[in-house]
Parts: structure tokens; sequence; C-alpha cells
């Protein structure tokens, strides 16, 4: 109260500008903790993305041995081609062409053996069973170098790792080396990997029956999702009376959408494999369970894509004396299919990378080749990633960064058909 | 084969009705539509859907569920002769005559004198079942489709509501598609309740929701539940409760804070950059995140801390430097922080909308009395929000806790009541998957196990979940 007003004010106007001061700087932290959070973010999309494609992009190169075999009357038998042993005639031949000559223990052969594939000797053993003539003639086979020696030449394996902790001794890696300066040695795209299907040799495996798999399973996922999904979502929006039993099925549809996935499976497992007995790891049963999952995504985005239809869409039709039902298959749902398609895609998106329900029913088992029908035994793309991760054999690591960079891209497709789809349709009201 | 055959056969005649019926209704009122009630097609359609709708059920129950009516009445008559097998060898023995019976490859077992007779009877009775059943069905099949032409057709007249009778059918589909949602909830429930209550007829419930050692022995056949193991559940709780705590602890500030600054600071450009990456990131398979997890984040983690235990060995904290040097892949750590990392964009695109929905006004006159953004964000915003933003952490808990790929490839097996994030613990969902994956008896209280766990996971994430939703209902409403 003695103050004078004039320092009243000049400490007042002191006090608030050093306490301005504080606050812009909190601001300017704050501000910048929102930035840090999104930039930690797109940090780990980065490294995550970019540490599976540095992982795999070397699947998609293959180093493959072309060698020419003379086929040895000697050792082929034209009465028994099956009983010969096509992989140690093709080791020796190439041993021979490296100029090494072998122990009487095959010591050397054998360890050729390791670093050859047995797509070589399978090779021959067809052509030859083929055509017999080809018995006392020289072969030329090409097939893919055996993954540990493939690993060498990408650099997985190098030369500098003390000799007992690799896979390989020295001896091979200067065959390897040797075989590529004299040629013998191509490196090209691996299509293998996209038109073979799982096997236990790493170099022979690759994600064709999955892709198969996966295809067939979305297929009956789609038939059964998308159309009770749509029809339900209809029902409750369109036509049910809002009553206690509307709401039941709206609040379980909501919970459904969140129970978590694994559950799914033990539904598959309990209702569909113990009860029903529908195959196991069949593309059927695994549709039947990921529809399942699928339906509650479908029913919700198909009741905001008719929410978004204007009413008086409906009333106009109505006035011109079309009914109920004629109202919403002949306007109301056309106008929403842009909206109902795209919610359909991403669920179907979601489906595909689903891995946990489908290893409660079997679908984990080796299966070394395209499904023979619906409910034959399947291996789906996720699983597949699943599967060869729990290999022991480095080797298949890069595969399985490698079958990743399959799956993502089958979901990048699936995500960009539905923006476009969105853009393309969108229509406001 | 017989089925598809017939069910297009079906097709055809429905078909050639549809039009039989359609012409009778415009023959009716002379081939001028406007003397009709409905549509001439409303016609056609309700006579097709008489004809084909109960015969297709038919023709499709008998496919679906022929072989286990076969399976039931081969076994309702035993011959006296199996008398001397157990139950599993009566299974095989029934598959075996089956199998036969279609031609197929037999198991290896052998069967001898009385019993190779019964066989033989039994693959012929199949054989005649089959045949009884597929033709049945089939006959029946023809004699619905024609009584549905019987009941339906003399019914077209020019006055005959079809239209409405159509659309009768139409909602009958309706209400089934809509039911499917709670038959899907009602299977769940009842396949875990009842696997569940199975279980807990050898265990008892109160060891293992209390009990504090999980140990299952593999239990191969039905006689060595003797030697069962132990079935304590509590160290897969902690467990699951230490990963999802450490997730959480990653994915709530750091989606907290983008949702804040996508929606109050970023520009629109910014904005329709940044959140697409997002719903990559979000779009994700979580078997993609398990790899990276395993592969990528463990050696990376178990290098750094080996690292600095390697620092403090010799020097005054040498116990904890001897402890560090030693931590493995897979501890709860890397399974943690990389489900974190998942969960940021469900965290983030869940509260963007949630604060989207606090009305401008309040901001507006946050920052008209002289607040400065972000003291209206933590003043106003966020206390507006609040609610909705608890509903999005708890519903990124329940995603947490029901996850499965990630710690299934990134964390232990080993049951450990631990809270130390650098050591292995297992989780709920592993145990699961782990539990089922092998090829075991169905029956054996092991695989029964894991329907308790599923039953305990599937409650707690309904509970999460309706707590969830109930907030952000009631948060909704505040401001429309």
């Amino acid at each position: 109260m003695t103050d004078a007003p004039m320092s009243t004010s000049a400490t007042l106007r002191q006090t608030v500008e050093a306490r301005l001061k504080v606050r812009h700087a909190q601001e300017r932290r704050f501000r910048a903790y929102g930035l840090a959070a999104i930039f930690v973010a797109l940090a780990f999309l980065t490294v995550l993305l970019g540490r599976i494609v540095s992982q795999g992009y070397t699947t998609f190169l293959e180093y493959s041995l072309t060698v020419p075999v003379y086929v040895d009357p000697a050792r082929v038998d034209r009465t028994d081609i099956s009983g010969a042993n096509f992989d140690l005639l093709i080791a020796d031949q190439v041993l021979g062409r490296l100029g090494i000559k072998d122990d009487d223990f095959g010591t050397q052969s054998s360890k050729m053996m390791d670093i050859l594939s047995n797509d070589l000797g399978f090779q021959l053993l067809q052509k030859v069973k083929a055509n017999p003539s080809l018995i006392g003639k020289t072969v030329s086979v090409t097939g893919p170098v055996r993954a540990d020696g493939a690993l060498y030449y990408k650099g997985e394996i190098k030369k500098s790792t003390p000799e007992d902790e690799r896979k390989l001794d020295n001896t091979q890696l200067q065959w390897l080396d040797k075989m590529k300066s004299m040629g013998m040695v191509s490196s090209g795209f691996n299509t293998g990997f996209l038109t073979k299907s799982d096997s236990t040799e790493p170099e022979q495996a690759g994600v064709w029956g999955a892709i198969v798999g996966s295809t067939m399973m979305l297929i009956v996922t789609a038939l059964l999702a998308v159309p009770i999904g749509v029809l339900a979502a209809t029902y409750l929006e369109e036509f049910a009376a809002k009553n206690r039993w509307t709401d039941i099925i709206e609040v379980n549809i909501n919970n459904l959408a969140a129970v978590p996935s694994i559950v799914y499976g033990l539904l598959g497992l309990a209702v569909f494999i113990n009860w029903l007995h529908v195959p196991r790891s069949s593309p059927l049963l695994g549709g039947l369970v990921l529809a399942l999952m699928a339906l509650p995504t479908v029913i919700i985005a198909t009741r905001s894509a008719l929410k978004a239809v204007p009413p008086s869409i409906r009333e106009a039709a109505l006035g011109v004396g079309a009914s109920k039902t004629q109202t919403v298959f002949h306007h109301v749902l056309p106008l929403a299919m842009p909206g109902v398609m795209t919610g359909a895609i991403l669920s179907m998106a979601h489906a595909l990378g689903e891995t946990a329900p489908l290893l409660m029913i079997g679908m984990v088992s080796f299966v070394p080749g395209v499904p023979e029908g619906f409910t034959g035994a399947a291996t789906v793309l996720p699983v597949q990633v699943f599967i060869w991760e729990n290999a022991s054999e480095r080797a298949f690591h890069e595969r399985t960064a490698g079958a990743i960079m399959v799956l993502l891209v089958f979901m990048i497709v699936m995500n960009l058909a539905a923006i476009l789809l969105r853009r393309r349709f969108e229509r406001r009201w | 084969m017989l089925t598809w055959v017939a069910l297009l056969a079906l097709a055809l005649f429905s078909g050639a009705t549809f039009f039989a019926a359609r012409g009778k209704a415009l023959a009716a009122v002379g081939g001028r539509p406007i003397g009709l009630h409905s549509l001439p097609g409303y016609y056609g359609g309700y006579v097709a859907l008489w004809v084909a709708v109960p015969a297709a059920l038919i023709l499709l129950l008998a496919a679906g569920f022929g072989g286990s009516l076969e399976a039931g009445l081969l076994r309702s008559s035993e011959s006296s002769a199996l008398q001397a097998l157990d139950a599993q060898q009566r299974d095989v023995f029934y598959n075996d005559a089956v199998t036969l019976s279609q031609g197929g490859q037999p198991s290896e077992t052998v069967y001898e004198g009385p019993q190779k007779q019964a066989l033989a009877d039994a693959v012929s009775k199949a054989k005649h079942l089959r045949s009884q059943i597929t033709y049945g069905a089939l006959a029946a099949a023809i004699a619905l489709a024609l009584a549905g032409v019987a009941f339906a057709y003399p019914k077209i007249r020019p006055d005959f509501r079809a239209r409405n009778q159509v659309e009768t059918w139409i909602a009958g589909l309706f209400i089934l598609c809509s039911v499917t949602a709670v038959l899907t909830t009602i299977g769940i429930v009842g396949s875990l309740v009842w696997e569940s209550w199975r279980f807990f007829q050898s265990v008892s419930p109160v060891d293992f929701l209390f009990g504090m050692e999980w140990n299952p022995q593999i239990a191969m056949r039905s006689d060595q539940y003797a030697s069962s193991g132990a079935f304590g559940a509590v160290p897969l709780f902690i467990g699951t409760f230490l990963i999802m705590i450490i997730a959480m602890m990653v994915a709530a500030p750091v989606g907290l804070f983008s949702a804040i600054y996508l929606s109050e600071y970023a520009s629109p450009l910014a904005r329709s950059v940044v959140k697409p990456l997002l719903e990559i990131l979000a779009g994700v398979p979580t078997v993609v995140y398990g790899f990276f997890a395993a592969l990528t984040v463990g050696p990376l983690f178990r290098e750094f801390f080996n690292g600095i235990g390697g620092l403090l060995i010799g020097s005054g904290l040498d116990g904890l430097g001897q402890y560090l040097s030693q931590v493995q892949n897979q501890m709860a750590l890397v399974a943690g922080a990389v489900m974190g990392v998942m969960l940021i964009p469900f965290v983030s695109s869940l509260s963007d909308d949630i604060i989207n929905a606090v009305p401008q006004s309040l901001r507006d006159g946050s920052l008209a009395m002289g607040a400065t953004r972000s003291e209206t964000v933590k003043k106003v915003v966020l206390p507006a929000a609040l609610p909705g933003i608890m509903a999005a952490l708890l519903l990124a808990v329940s995603r947490a806790v029901g996850e499965t790929m990630i710690v299934t490839m990134a964390a232990g097996l080993q049951a450990k009541a631990t809270i130390n994030p650098l050591d292995t613990v297992t989780t709920v969902t592993v145990q699961i998957v782990t539990l089922l994956t092998g090829d075991q008896e169905f029956d054996s209280p092991k695989t029964l196990a894991a329907f308790g766990l599923g039953l305990t996971l599937f409650l707690v994430t309904l509970i999460l979940n309706i707590i969830a939703l109930r907030i952000v209902q009631k948060y909704r409403e505040q401001y429309d």
C-alpha cells in the first residue's frame, strides 16, 4: 500500500517478464518433446524396415554353379539309375576340374559335397532318368551353390573369422574362390525363392507354397467375412429396431474386435478341429478362423460407411415408392460400397499378417509344396516367417527377412489399393 | 463330387422355376407388369427360393456332417470281437474301416481272426451306410425341391404380394448374419469354459491362480496324469505384467506426445505425411516385430549390457558387472521394448482422435486468457481428454497382454517370478502357444491348461475392453 504506483508496475513488469521467459522456455521444451516423440516413432520405423531390407535383400541374389558332368557308365548303372550317387559323382568331377586329387577315404569329395547343393544331383538324376542315353556323355547342370557357400560369396561368412568358428574350413573357402575365378559360378536374381516351396535346404527353400497358401486362405476369409459382415452391418444400421437385442449384438461386436487373436485360435482348435473335424492346418480351417476374427472389423467399417450416406438418399427412394429393402440394396449400399471395400481390404490385409491363431490350429508343420486344395495341409507367409526364424541354420535368417519383404510387399499393395479406392470413389455429401 | 453335381443341377432347376414363375405372373396380366402387385422378378424369385434353399441345406448338411453321422451309426452296433480292444484301439479300428471303405490306405495295425472278420463287416457296413446317407440326402433334396414347386408355384397370382415374401427371406438372412457375431462369442466362451472346466477337474483353480510354480511336464499318454507337473500360473501373470509395463513405458509417452504434437502443433502438411507413416508402423504384422526383436534388438541389448558389465567387473560394482556380462538375448526388456514400439501408433491414433474431439472453444478460451499453447494443452486440453486417454491406454494394455508373436519369438520359456527386466520371463500367450504346438494328446492336463490360460486372458482383456469402451462412450456424450 505504501509503495509508489510506478515502482509496483515496474516490479510487476519485471516479474511478469521473468516469468514469461520461463513460460516460453517451457513452451519450447514441450514442443521439442512432441517433435522428439514423432522423431523416435519414425526412427523406429526406419530402423525396422531398413534392418529387414539389409538382412533380406541378399535372399534375392543367387549364386548358381554350372558344371559339365561326365555321366560315367562305371558309376551309373543303366538298370538302376536311381541307385547311383549323383551328388558324389558331381563332387568328384568338380574336384577334377579344380585339379584336386581325392584320398581313399573320400575326405575331399565329402567336403566338396558340403558346398554343392544336392539340387544339382537331383537335376542330373531327373535328366538321366528321362533320357538314359545320356549315360556315357557329358551333361551340363546348373543349380544353386549350397547356402553356406552363398553366404561366403555374399560376405556373410568371412575369411578373417577363425576357422573353427565358421561352418566352412579354409580349403572349402579356397575352392569357392577358385570356382568363382574359373567362371563356374554366376550370380543373378533368385527366381527360385519366389517359385519354389519350403525345403530343409536353405538354398532350395522358397515362398511360393506359402504365397499360394495365403491366397487360398484369404479367399476363404473374404468369401465368409465380407458378405456376412456387410449384411450384418446393414441389418444393424438400417433395419434393426433399437432394443435390448441389438444393443447386446452391438456391445458384442465391439468387444469381439478387441479379443486377442490367440483366443480365436483356441476357438478354432476346440470348435472347428475337435468338434466339427475340419482338417488341421488346411486353408479352409485357417480361413474360417480368420473370418471370425475379421468379422467385427468388417462390420464396424461397413457401419461407418453406411452412416456416411445422407438420410436424404433414403428418403428420396422411399418417397418414390421403393420398399425399405429396395432402398438399401439399390441406393444406400452401392453408395457406401467404396467405404465398405476399403474397410474389407484393410481387414483382409490384417488377416494376411496374422500368425498367432494359425499356430494353434496346426499350421506350423513343414509343408514342402503347394497345398493340394482347400482341405490339404498348407503353410502361409507369416507362419513361414515364424518357421524359418526358428530354424538353426544361419542361411534361413536371410530367407526369413526375404519372406518378410515379400509379405510386406503384399501388405503395401493391399493398403495402397484401399487408399486408391478411397481417393477414387470418395464422395463428399 | 456328387454333392457338387447335385448343387449345380439344383441351381439350374431353380433357375428354370424362376423363369417359369415369372412367365406365369406376366401371362396372368397379359404381359403388362403394371397389373402385378410386385415386379415380375419377385414372383420368379419367390418360387426359386422355395425350391433352392431347403434342398441346398439338406445337401450341404449331408456333405458336412455325413461323415460324423456315418461314424456314429457304425459304432452304434458293436461287434463282440472288439470287446478286447481298448478305446484308443477301437478308434483306430473304426478309422481303418472308414478309410478302407473309401478305398484309402489304412493304418498299419494288423487285425487277426474275429477282428479281421469284424473289420470286413464294418467296411461293408460303412459302404452301405455311406450310400444310404448320400442317396437318402439326394432323394430328400429332390423331394424338397419338388415340394417347393408344388407349394409356391400355385400361389403365383397378380395380387400375390411376392415382394414382401422375398423380403421376409432377405430379413431372415440378415438376422442370420448378425447372429454370427453372437455365435462367435458363444463359441469362444463355451469352448474356453468347457475345456477349462475339464482342466480344473484335475488341477484346482486355487492352485492354478495362486500357485507359484509353473512346470507342465510332458504328459504324452493318459496314464501319465500322476506325473504331471505344477500348474501355478502366478509366474506367467508376473511375466506378462512385467512385459506389459515395459511396453507401456515406451508406448505411452511416445504415443501420447506424438498425438499432442500432431493435433496441436503440426502443420496440415506435416500431419498428412506423418499420419500415413505411423499407419505403416501399425500395419506391420507382429511376426515381423518378433523377428526384429529376436534377431536385432535382442543381440544389440545383450552386447550393450555385456559391454557395461565388462567395464564394471573389477570395479566397486563387481557383482553387478558379473551379472550384466551374463545377460541373455531373451530378456523381458527386449520383448517389452519392441512391443512398446508396436503400440506407439495404436496409442497415438486413439489419443489423436480423442484430443481432436475436445472442442476448439476450450482451446480458444484458454489462449485468449494469455496461456501459452503448452499451458493450454496441459491445463485445459489434457484434463478434458483425460478419460478418453485413459481408455486408449487401457486398450493398449489389453493389446499388450494379448500380444503373442513378439513374446513367442523374443521372450523366454522359463517361468520365473521376477520383476527384473534383464531376466528372462515367460507370458501367458507364450505358454499357450508352447502347450498347444506339440503333438500331444488333447485330453492331457498340459493341453487343457492352455484353455485355462486362454480363459484367464480372455476375461482380463474383456474387462479392460469393457471399462475402456464405457469410458469412451461416457466421455463422447459430454460434448455432443
